[in-house]
């Protein structure tokens, strides 16, 4: 289970207060609110990409000490961003990008998530946003992370790449057993993705 | 009153060794008091369409067919014609994630007072017609949220009172609420008898305000028509397929992925992905000339 039990967490000011949420594994959560209600910042939490202020994160029972650098389980959590081309180093080809966590299995992730051959030996700005989230897919899966995060994933991408996306994900769900959280405004996907869905409100005006 | 008539336009970009075929042959009318959807995934050629009627294309683009506004040829007309009388004049563009088109150490009061001294309009109503309070225009482009940065995008773009305004992408990253909103502002300008020419991937925001949408594959319109029948009743495999990928329809992706524009094949760019696909195929279609034209062989 990864479980955030009351999260308070922001950037010198909070922006979330006392979030509590829970990810079992197999299942599907769904986080939406409204822009700037904090859905990103838990998370970044949950990724243990960004300590909070308050607040503990536990995954399979064990308590989370450190975050970002400092944290020993980040491992066993992949995420997914809204933006592939601000999440891959453009210097990069798309299968050494995906080759970082993934070593020799390249290939197997790739065919995963339909990357075919030849576009693996592109670099970002000769792919289409579709085709680099489906690299930033295959390498969040290299190591068959336990849980997977989802920040507004298909923001991006049309209809059609988010169902193929949101298959592979499902595909990936029923051989590993594995939880995902997926954040979305889009109340229509996530009606359809996720088997229950947690709604932050919207945050008091400044 | 004028119209934008493009005509038969095609744009290739010469890389080393390869060409990249990027527009293919696309004809398209966009009267006054019309929206107009361009839909399509990512990478097939959207954006480059509105970039070479601004004249925006990089140097190594080539391009041939018309785009005529009144007497001019957008194609064939020099940067100076189009900076003095079609940017911001005659025709608006919101840029595809409008807080990086902003000036970072300047306001957005101070840039959009530059934009209305320049172009010959009013910063004020500019503002309130995009729904900005006046507070707003003292921020810097960081202050400003995704939604509000758009607000600024769009009042710049309007601030000339161009006749017909191109909005890339509006809705990446906004939330429903404020997607809503910006649309039906879109239609409202459309209904004051501006013309709007939509470039989206998203079939829910087309599908709210537009007129016609016209649904491109690989560089080409593979079908256009009236929204609702588009959206509806497809009847280009590709377009009934996206249409069925929503996830409140069949939530199924189409098969396979898109060809590389580098390498297009001779005959249906859509044939090798496409389940009615025959021996016709091999022979590329020409898109028909009725109120629901589909470029199709064997159409749904």
């Amino acid at each position: 289970m990864l479980t955030g039990t009351g999260i308070t967490a922001g950037y010198r000011e909070p922006v979330v207060t006392g979030v509590s949420l829970t990810v079992r594994p197999g299942q599907t959560v769904g986080l939406a609110g409204p822009s700037g209600s904090g859905k990103s910042t838990v998370a970044r939490v949950l990724a243990l990409l960004h300590k909070p202020f308050a607040g503990t994160v536990e995954i399979d029972g064990e308590e989370v000490t450190g975050f970002r650098f400092k944290a020993a389980q980040r491992t066993r959590i992949g995420v997914l961003f809204q933006q592939p081309r601000l999440s891959v180093d453009p210097r990069f080809t798309l299968r050494r990008a995906i080759a970082e966590p993934a070593g020799d299995r390249v290939e197997e992730l790739a065919d995963l998530v339909m990357l075919t051959g030849d576009l693996l030996d592109r670099r970002p700005h000769e792919v289409s946003d579709g085709q680099l989230q489906r690299a930033c897919l295959a390498r969040a899966l290299a190591l068959n992370p336990r849980y997977l995060i989802c920040d507004e994933m298909t923001t991006m991408l049309d209809a059609s790449t988010t169902a193929a996306l949101v298959g592979v994900i499902r595909a990936y769900q029923e051989r590993t057993n594995a939880g995902v959280l997926a954040i979305s405004h889009d109340s229509r996907l996530l009606a359809r993705w996720a088997d229950e869905t947690v709604t932050l409100s919207a945050p008091p005006p400044r | 009153m004028v119209n934008l008539e493009i005509d038969r336009v095609s744009v290739r970009f010469a890389l080393g060794g390869a060409t990249v075929e990027a527009v293919n042959d696309v004809s398209l009318r966009i009267r006054p008091g019309e929206c107009v959807a361009l839909v399509g995934e990512s990478g097939c050629g959207k954006t480059v369409l509105a970039s070479a009627l601004l004249g925006f294309l990089p140097g190594n683009a080539e391009t041939t067919g018309s785009a005529r506004l009144g007497e001019l040829d957008l194609l064939a007309a020099t940067d100076q014609e189009l900076a003095r009388t079609v940017r911001g004049r005659q025709i608006g563009l919101v840029p595809q994630s409008p807080a990086s088109h902003l000036t970072p150490v300047r306001t957005a009061r101070s840039q959009l007072e530059e934009a209305a001294r320049v172009l010959g309009g009013d910063a004020e109503s500019a503002a309130r017609r995009a729904g900005l309070l006046p507070e707003h225009l003292d921020r810097y482009p960081h202050e400003l949220s995704g939604g509000m940065a758009q607000r600024v995008a769009n009042a710049l773009a309007l601030v000339g009172d161009p006749w017909l305004l191109i909005a890339d992408e509006p809705t990446t990253g906004l939330d429903r609420d404020l997607v809503d909103g910006l649309l039906d502002e879109f239609r409202r300008l459309a209904d004051d008898g501006h013309a709007v020419l939509l470039i989206t991937h998203d079939l829910a925001a087309a599908h709210r305000i537009a007129d016609r949408i016209a649904v491109m594959y690989a560089g080409r319109i593979v079908e256009v028509g009236p929204a609702h029948e588009v959206l509806d009743a497809a009847r280009h495999p590709y377009a009934r397929g996206l249409a069925n990928a929503l996830p409140e329809r069949d939530f199924l992706p189409i098969p396979g992925q898109p060809p590389l524009l580098t390498d297009l094949p001779d005959g249906c760019a859509f044939a090798p992905r496409c389940a009615q696909a025959t021996a016709l195929c091999e022979e590329r279609p020409v898109l028909t000339d009725d109120p629901h034209a589909v470029a199709c062989h064997v159409p749904c």
